[in-house]
């Protein structure tokens, strides 16, 4: 059985496994649309919102998903399985905040201190 | 004795979301022995060359990353005397003494914060329970490895934003010498510091980034390059999470690669390098070439490499 992942403002959709995590579904089919991280529940680079759908989810960091986001729908695609069709919102960003492109010497790495301390907070 | 004061990275305590699995990862794929289990749930590993009783501690918490990193020193009165100097310096915070046996088969520990906001402990004395092979008259390698079976944990690199404070403690309390650097807006910036308390490139690392006290990597030793190219097909085998490699470090020389544990830290396994002297001048990249400096052969960085920590 497969399921339909859709993401919210993109033409990007796929079909995930039952039992794959969404991030595994999306990585072995070639396609694209979460950020990539740890894939271990652990950096918060791929956290997404669930917008419509039945899922469960597996251990995943505090630091990235609190319990009051975990029960407005948001997890990290790493360890969210699908229990019907779902709908995301993609929230996490990866090479935003911590590393900053140029396109004169395509990386810049951020030189002022004290833009946010929290953890792996990845908002622009 | 040559090396004197801080001789080495004693061991890295982890947080990890799932304790069996960790466990496996740590024994199976990386290949490194538990050596014991306290009554907080904490699970003791070493590395097959070490001789202290562990080098990696890992907890079960709710979240990943680094709880702190100790060094080893030469001597109780070195104990004493970098405690004191630590005490006193305004970028040491959060300093306390951690009771003998609060680690397992450990003697007392000063726990302190460094400026990034990594904690980071001294201690002089860790029970030697000794290498596989023994001492006497020993053959080159034990019989019963598993996995990449690395010799020792080597070094972590961290991020966090105070580097220039940071950098200070290491070098001017602790006696550390900066091996290599990184530097931007034409020097004036140093923005990732390689710092070695021995005669290795490095014992320890900083990067600087808009964070406090995040874990980039633990790293552990391999024997040469054929062992890293092993530890990819290890890494598959498994279906461990690969993060990139193999390749080569420009900074450092290190042959490399890098993956994840279950929760999501990154681990390495390297080998090669370079002996360094305290008379060899410090090795300087600028930004224009940080792509070769991390990524030799690619020449260029990779986003996940440089954004995703815990």
């Amino acid at each position: 059985m497969t399921y339909a992942i859709s993401i919210k403002d993109s033409a990007q959709n796929f079909e995930c496994a039952d039992g794959d995590n969404v991030l595994q579904g999306m990585l072995c089919r070639g396609r694209e649309g979460i950020p990539v991280g740890c894939r271990g529940g652990g950096c918060g680079v791929c956290k997404v919102r669930v917008l419509e759908g039945q899922y469960r989810t597996k251990t995943m960091s505090a630091a990235c998903v609190n319990a009051e986001e975990r029960s407005a729908g948001y997890a990290l695609a790493c360890k969210l399985f699908p229990e019907s069709n779902l709908q995301l919102e993609v929230v996490g960003r990866i090479g935003r905040s911590l590393a900053r492109k140029s396109s004169s010497t395509g990386f810049h790495f951020y030189t002022s201190a004290g833009l946010n301390d929290g953890a792996n907070k990845l908002e622009d | 004795m040559a090396i004197t004061g801080v001789l080495r990275p004693g061991h890295v305590a982890l947080r990890v979301l799932d304790l069996d699995e960790s466990v496996t990862h740590y024994t199976e794929v990386l290949g490194l022995k538990e050596t014991g289990r306290d009554d907080q749930g904490r699970v003791y590993l070493k590395a097959w060359d070490e001789c202290d009783h562990h080098s990696i501690v890992l907890r079960a918490a709710d979240s990943a990353g680094m709880d702190y990193m100790g060094w080893k020193v030469d001597s109780d009165a070195t104990l004493d005397r970098l405690a004191a100097e630590l005490e006193a310096s305004p970028l040491a915070t959060d300093t306390q003494w951690i009771a003998e046996g609060e680690h397992m088969r450990c003697g007392k520990r000063f726990r302190f914060t460094v400026p990034t906001g990594h904690a980071m402990e001294l201690y002089a004395h860790k029970d030697i329970i000794g290498c596989e092979t023994g001492y006497d008259n020993p053959e080159p390698w034990p019989d019963d490895l598993k996995g990449m079976a690395p010799s020792r944990m080597d070094h972590c690199l961290l991020y966090g934003d105070d580097l220039d404070g940071t950098t200070d403690v290491f070098l001017n309390i602790l006696g550390f010498n900066l091996t290599e650097q990184i530097v931007a807006d034409g020097g004036k910036l140093r923005i990732a510091a390689f710092m070695a308390c021995s005669n290795k490139a490095h014992d320890v690392a900083f990067i600087r980034q808009p964070v406090k006290d995040k874990l980039h990597h633990v790293s552990f030793q391999l024997g040469n390059w054929n062992e890293v190219l092993k530890a990819a097909d290890i890494i598959s085998k498994r279906k461990v999470t690969l993060d990139l490699g193999p390749t080569r470090h420009g900074i450092t020389r290190g042959e490399t690669i890098y993956f994840f544990d279950p929760s999501g830290n990154r681990n390495e396994v390297f080998s090669g390098g370079y002996i360094w002297y305290p008379d060899k001048p410090t090795i300087t990249w600028t930004d224009d070439q940080i792509g070769p400096a991390i990524f030799y052969h690619d020449r260029k960085l990779n986003e996940a490499f440089l954004s995703v920590s815990t």
